[in-house]
């Protein structure tokens, strides 16, 4: 049988993936962003339970010999070190790694814009994320008006549940009535999981064309990003979306030392309770936020995905040079 | 029990569901970014042939489904069950109703059809895609009528019905389409 060896995107996919990249960059020039790099391999590796990371022994000199190494899956914790330093705004296009994620959407190696503002809060990072993708549209016809939303909001909008104080047999009865058949395997003592099943089933489908912010996550979902003290609490977390497809994600960064420990070694309680692999923490990261990280806020962007909307492509395969399936 | 992982899925694998044999058609894997991982599926159930979406924790494992298909040929019908052989093994096999359902008007005997079994019981029957079959009845034929307006229906030795043009008589070999019920053409002996 003939080995195919052909790329899967378009050679014209690809000049537009050189251009998305030139406008990135000199987008972040004018604005007076630093474009830096840090590690793709690491000691330490991401505790989020969402997430499963590559690793890989090292021999040589300066580690133990077989230490195991993490292929990051955002870059992060270095970026963050950076900021501490006082390197105030940067930027990076990185290369990440996350196991186990391929799809349509999906590729477990992809590109990925992250950027952080010093003394920014979300809704300012918000106009900078439309902005951004508004210049690289270039003089593409204008998308419908952006719209934001808070989560909390957009459930009740469209699925009449308050998902900051729903529980599991609520969220249960919820997707009954959505017609989701929801899978056996769901746990009784967690509400995540189910809100994440109603939002990429019955409500990233209905979000309708152009571009949409949902910010105000869960607590509970707050991953890297402050909590807003309220009734409920909230995090300070937004994500991006074009019509339908998840771009970006972006946090008011959380910089409290004790609070980030706490939240990492939660998170590998989760890891142990689902018998996945436990994550060594970053303790350079942790110190440096002890050291003091300057109040800002970060996103991370998905460049592949954003081209495939560039590009009117519905498949990431068609965006990647040699996706997992020809690699 | 051989089961299958949500990882191991793709178009064509067979798996059950809810009691019966069921095939993949479709699989999607639906992730927020930092959220639960889902695999959100489309399923043909192989006993109904109806098809229904579901959606699967990314991980979950289902039990396999121990469906095969398999070329056989035709050998008759006794009233209750259709049988069929296979050619190599000369094994025999016989189709209820429910496995045979719409195709059994496109059977003849000595056709290769594909037989799907299911813990080696037939649950379903594709007959070829092209039948030769002989008209048993229609109205008579106008001859030099081949313009192949209007047209007429005829029935055909296994008892389908089909819609003929003008031309066609009693005992002419027609070739249909099964998939879509259509006449293509007369038939050589």
């Amino acid at each position: 049988m003939a080995v195919d060896w052909r790329p899967g995107a378009s050679l014209d996919t690809l000049r537009l993936r050189a251009r998305m990249l030139e406008g990135v960059r000199e987008f972040f020039a004018r604005r007076g962003v630093l474009e830096v790099e840090t590690p793709l391999l690491s000691v330490a590796g991401s505790t989020d339970p969402a997430l499963a990371s590559f690793h890989t022994p090292y021999q040589g000199p300066g580690l133990p010999a077989g230490q195991p190494l993490y292929l990051h899956t955002s870059p992060e914790f270095p970026m963050k070190r950076l900021l501490a330093a006082g390197s105030g705004p940067i930027y990076q296009v990185a290369r990440v790694f996350r196991d186990g994620e391929a799809g349509t959407r999906h590729n477990p190696e992809f590109s990925l814009l992250e950027w952080y503002r010093t003394g920014w809060g979300l809704e300012a990072l918000m106009d900078e994320v439309e902005a951004l993708v508004t210049v690289l549209r270039g003089d593409a016809p204008p998308l419908p008006a952006t719209r934001r939303y808070a989560y909390r909001d957009l459930f009740q909008a469209f699925l009449s549940i308050d998902p900051l104080v729903a529980t599991v047999e609520e969220l249960r009865a919820c997707c009954h009535q959505a017609g989701i058949q929801a899978p056996d395997s769901m746990p009784g003592d967690a509400v995540d999981p189910w809100l994440d099943l109603l939002l990429s089933h019955a409500i990233e489908p209905r979000l309708g064309p152009g571009l949409v912010f949902l910010y105000d996550y869960p607590a509970s979902q707050a991953a890297l990003a402050r909590v807003r003290p309220g009734e409920p609490a909230v995090a300070e977390r937004f994500e991006l979306y074009w019509d339908g497809l998840e771009l970006a994600n972006g946090f008011h960064e959380l910089g409290d030392a004790t609070e980030q420990r706490a939240r990492f070694v939660a998170d590998n309680h989760k890891r142990a309770a689902q018998g996945r692999p436990l994550m060594p923490l970053d303790e350079r990261l942790l110190a440096a936020l002890e050291q003091g990280l300057p109040d800002c806020s970060g996103v991370a962007l998905g460049l592949d995905r954003l081209l495939m909307r560039l590009a009117g492509l519905e498949r990431i395969d068609q965006v990647l040079a040699f996706a997992i399936g020809r690699a | 029990m051989a089961s299958y992982s949500t990882n191991e899925f793709k178009s064509g694998l067979k798996i059950m569901l809810d009691g019966d044999p069921c095939s993949i058609i479709e699989n999607e894997f639906v992730k927020p970014g930092k959220g639960q991982a889902f695999n959100r599926v489309k399923i043909r159930n192989l006993k109904t042939g109806r098809v229904v979406e579901r959606t699967f924790k990314s991980g979950d494992s289902v039990e396999a489904a121990d469906v095969m298909d398999q070329d056989m040929q035709y050998l008759y019908n006794d009233g209750e069950f259709w049988h069929f052989m296979d050619p190599n093994s000369f094994e025999q096999v016989s189709a209820g109703e429910s496995a045979v359902a719409d195709a059994a008007k496109w059977l003849k005997e000595q056709d290769t059809c594909l037989v799907t079994t299911w813990n080696g019981a037939p649950i379903s029957v594709t007959p070829p895609n092209f039948v030769v079959l002989a008209v048993t009845e229609t109205d008579p034929g106008v001859r030099g009528d081949t313009s192949g307006g209007g047209g007429k229906p005829a029935t055909l030795e296994t008892g389908a019905v089909v819609r003929v043009p003008l031309f066609i008589d009693v005992g002419d070999l027609l070739k249909v389409d099964t998939r879509s019920g259509e006449y293509v053409s007369r038939a050589k002996e």
